[in-house]
């Protein structure tokens, strides 16, 4: 079976039915999604399949038609992404596990609508959990992202 | 362990003049009270000044922030500390945990465990503390809890950044034959005004290790400060924004197994039956074996891929015993009624003549109130999980963890080896909020390395096995009267509030020879130490008898008393036609403090105009972890349902170390503590929590989370923490504007089970 992760090809040899986050954290060794609860209920695994934000959790691998990318490949040179700096600039993340997954909702959110309204941005990332209580921050950084790109 | 009791008395009659000792600077350098933990980790090279400094000959600066960030800011925050002695930028250093030491010890923690109010600074009061802080070393555990990290750095820390760049100056100046005093420091440079050369610390550094500090070093003051009271950029927010692998399931070593556990949901039973014939046939799978321990019993499966160690868990056939509490949420609910009516009661207050006080009081005058909260879940993003190798006997584990000496301590015993032949790689934690003070999955993960004939094992609890083995908030009940005087005011408040006892259930867990505990103050934490002055003024803790294992969950004790006791002041405020606030004003003035956080949070909160129809205010004060906070939320009514549209909060922690983190700080414990009063509860059926995942164990989510606005002051007499005091305030807050608005006095949580949230 090959997948096609951040314009990589990889051959794989694996059960269909395995998840793709598992895939891409135990066999090819791409750490940016991470494990929270393998059903689709935190975001904390989110990733694009063809642009699209997807559960990894929960996409058995044989399922994937399309090219997958994660965090690390949301810039192709490497550079951050203007989602990226603008959680910088807020000074977003607290423990920081969730948040690669809620920066691939908001580049996903921003490439859709690029100037969300609060409830446009409640809409799209109440699916991504955290814990550590940073949505205040993340919705002023989405805010930031959206000024920034657009008036770019 | 009858060693502790004695080493206690022995600090008792001792401690004042080893502590006085203790506050004189340097001390810490000269009488070394451990070893540095750093002497056995240089690189080629290196040269280490004390456990916090490690300084490379090409001017690589690491500072040691030695604890858990689990994302309160810690690492960076602790390194401004010594960057700003050592005189060195933030964005030029290092931040490394560091290694386990008990150089790292966490003296504060114990000095706050005293049964003493923060706000009693009577000789008695600083003597325990100043004792239990003697103990503290002497046992030397470094934990990350009770939000002591910055308290406990601050002195030290900068006394470690200033005795390294002395030592610096000493060698620039013998290098220049001139006074050290005449040098000047910056950025990580010594330069010497008359002759206008330079020296990286880099270059002088090992020369400055043969150099003592100075006797005295003047830290710096207030005003002199280039790092600290600013907002710094986190060290650790590149790495989060990138999806670095910084966390414990992150973990990656050559040769590396993927395991999982699953342990009997009937806590603390026995496994009984064990079959595990069709898993070990599963592709990828390399060994399943029984864990039995003193804190659960269960099974895991080593296998070559996480995934592939879930399905073959799922093929285990295990039989479970049960447990040895009460299955039902009923029988558990009754068990703590029962206990409120008993006789064992600690007192942690006990003002006045409570019982003469209400002996006479007319009906109409009195107010009555039972309150209950349910057993509650961290629920951390990462779920729990460590890594471990054993190999020539040596073990390394590497874990994202709170209590570093305690798993090193307790995992080498768990296999079989001397302590300090166990080394612990403490990671970033995808959350703590207390969980991570216990060690359960260190243990586990050292039990399973010994099966992996020396290859590592990575063990990762599947979200399942994270809330179904949690170590629980307790749940908790209270019954509680006052009497009202004729001017509204309570002259008489009577709280009895009755819980499975933490310490009672933390401490056996891993140090099972322990004698039973007496009195567990965090039970009444919250709600026994309030500066309210209140003539007769009574509150009692009883432990109940439930063995479902409990632990640290984010503000202990006052997660529940902060609840019960602001809600009943509210209830009281609203029999007696008094303003909250006012009668917080009222009850509170002899603490400037209290009074000063109520005032800013009611300015900033527009406190007392009115509000459109369908909007509500609701008022808490909570002094925590030495940090005094008042807290104001309005909710609206959409449509019968309510949505929480802002929060308000004023904190006062004395000093503000980091104002950007520590505001972030005060958000994160706010949403914290509503997520958990909105929807959060852990509810037993047949011995078995109820609750698996975020499907049914719901935190707050975006579309729930209001504005937060937080204002900071600087006025109180001693510094407090940021990690937890944001908590126990909101929730009260939350309840009571839920009153406010639509009438209801809901005394238990969550709040959902009563009204709807949008």
């Amino acid at each position: 079976m090959k997948l096609i992760v951040n314009g990589a090809e990889h051959e794989l040899n694996v059960e269909p039915e395995m998840p793709l986050l598992w895939v891409l954290r135990d066999e090819l060794d791409i750490r940016g999604p991470k494990f929270g609860c393998g059903m689709a209920q935190c975001g904390a695994c989110t990733v694009f399949i063809d642009g699209e934000p997807m559960r990894s959790c929960s996409v058995p691998v044989g399922d994937v038609a399309g090219v997958v990318t994660t965090i690390e490949g949301l810039t192709p040179d490497g550079r951050l992404h203007p989602v990226q700096q603008a959680w910088i600039d807020e000074q977003v993340a607290q423990c920081g596990y969730c948040q690669a997954g809620q920066i691939m909702s908001a580049v996903a959110l921003l490439e859709a609508n690029p100037n969300p309204t609060d409830e446009d941005i409640d809409n799209a990332m109440s699916g991504n959990l955290c814990r550590c209580g940073t949505y205040p921050r993340i919705r002023a950084a989405i805010k930031r992202a959206a000024n920034t790109t657009t008036g770019a | 362990m009858g060693i502790i009791g004695k080493i206690a008395r022995r600090t008792f009659l001792v401690g004042t003049a080893l502590v006085a000792g203790g506050l004189a600077v340097g001390y810490y350098f000269y009488r070394k009270p451990y070893p540095n933990p750093l002497d056995d980790e240089l690189a080629e090279g290196e040269t280490t000044f004390n456990p916090y400094v490690k300084i490379a000959p090409d001017n690589t600066i690491t500072l040691i922030a030695p604890r858990a960030e689990m994302g309160q800011g810690v690492a960076t925050t602790l390194a401004a500390i010594v960057a700003e002695e050592l005189d060195v930028r933030l964005d030029q250093v290092i931040v490394e945990h560091g290694p386990a030491g008990h150089a790292y010890v966490n003296t504060t923690m114990l000095e706050e465990g005293v049964p003493f109010p923060h706000f009693d600074e009577s000789t008695m009061a600083e003597t325990m503390r100043a004792g239990m802080g003697v103990l503290g070393k002497l046992l030397g555990v470094q934990a990350t809890g009770g939000s002591t990290s910055v308290v406990d750095g601050y002195y030290r820390m900068r006394q470690a950044g200033a005795a390294a760049r002395e030592v610096l100056k000493l060698a620039a100046a013998k290098r220049l034959g001139v006074e050290a005093g005449s040098l000047w420091t910056a950025d990580g440079v010594i330069t010497d005004p008359a002759s206008g050369k330079t020296f990286t610390y880099g270059e002088l550094a090992q020369e400055a290790a043969a150099f003592a500090p100075p006797a005295e070093i003047r830290l710096r003051e207030r005003a002199e400060w280039k790092i600290l009271g600013k907002p710094q950029k986190r060290v650790d927010m590149h790495a989060k924004v990138t999806g670095a692998p910084i966390f414990g399931i992150d973990v990656r070593l050559p040769d590396m197994l993927f395991a999982t556990l699953r342990m009997n949901p009937y806590r603390g039973g026995a496994i009984v039956g064990f079959d595990a014939a069709e898993a070990e046939k599963m592709p990828g799978v390399v060994k399943v074996l029984k864990v039995e321990t003193g804190i659960a019993n269960g099974f895991a499966v080593i296998a070559d891929n996480t995934w592939r160690a879930f399905q073959a868990a799922d093929a285990v056939k295990a039989e479970w015993g049960k447990g040895s509490y009460p299955p039902n949420d009923a029988d558990i609910r009754k068990v703590l009624e029962d206990a409120l009516r008993g006789s064992d009661i600690s007192y942690g207050r006990n003002d006045g003549n409570v019982e003469t006080a209400f002996a006479d009081a007319p009906r109409e005058r009195i107010v009555e109130a039972d309150y209950s909260v349910p057993y509650l879940a961290h629920a951390t993003m990462e779920p729990m999980n460590a890594t471990a190798q054993l190999k020539d006997g040596r073990l390394d584990i590497w874990a994202p963890n709170q209590a570093p000496t305690l798993v090193r301590q307790l995992a080498a015993a768990a296999v079989g080896i001397e302590t300090e032949n166990c080394f612990v790689h403490t990671t970033y934690l995808g959350g703590g909020f207390g969980r991570r003070a216990d060690v359960d999955y260190a243990i586990y993960a050292a039990i399973l390395a010994k099966a992996a004939d020396g290859r590592p094992v990575q063990v990762i609890w599947t979200r399942e096995e994270d809330i179904g083995q949690d170590m629980y908030r307790p749940a908790a009940a209270g019954r509680f009267r006052a009497r009202l005087g004729d001017d509204g005011l309570p002259v008489a408040v009577d709280m009895r509030i009755a819980a499975p006892s933490i310490m009672g259930s933390v401490l056996p867990r891993y140090f099972p020879s322990l004698p039973p505990m007496g009195p567990d103050k965090t039970i009444t934490d919250g709600s026994a130490n309030q500066p309210y002055a209140i003539a007769n003024y009574r509150v009692g803790g009883i432990k109940a008898p439930i063995s479902i294992p409990v632990g640290f969950w984010r503000s202990v004790g006052n997660s529940f008393n902060g609840f019960f006791h602001e809600s009943f002041m509210d209830e009281i405020a609203v029999a007696g036609k008094l303003d909250p606030l006012e009668m917080r004003r009222r009850l509170m003035a002899d603490h400037p403090t209290a009074v000063n956080v109520i005032d800013k949070v009611g300015a900033m909160s527009r406190w007392g105009e009115k509000l459109p129809a369908g909007k509500a205010k609701g008022f808490a004060f909570t002094l925590s972890f030495g940090t005094w906070v008042a807290e104001v939320v309005q909710v609206e009514d959409i449509g019968g349902k309510i949505r929480i549209e802002k929060v308000w909060c004023a904190a006062d922690p004395g000093q503000v170390i980091d104002p950007g983190i520590f505001t972030a700080q005060m958000m994160s414990g706010i949403v914290y503590g509503l997520s958990s009063a909105i929807g959060e509860a852990i509810t037993f059926a047949d011995g078995a929590a109820q609750q698996s995942n975020f499907h049914n164990y719901g935190p707050m989510r975006m579309s729930q989370c209001p504005a937060i606005e937080v204002g900071l002051l600087e006025t109180a007499n001693r510094m407090g923490g940021a990690g937890e005091p944001g908590t126990p305030p909101s929730i009260p807050a939350l309840a009571n504007a839920v009153h406010a608005l639509t009438g209801k006095r809901v005394r238990t949580m969550p709040l959902l089970k009563e009204v709807e949230f949008l």
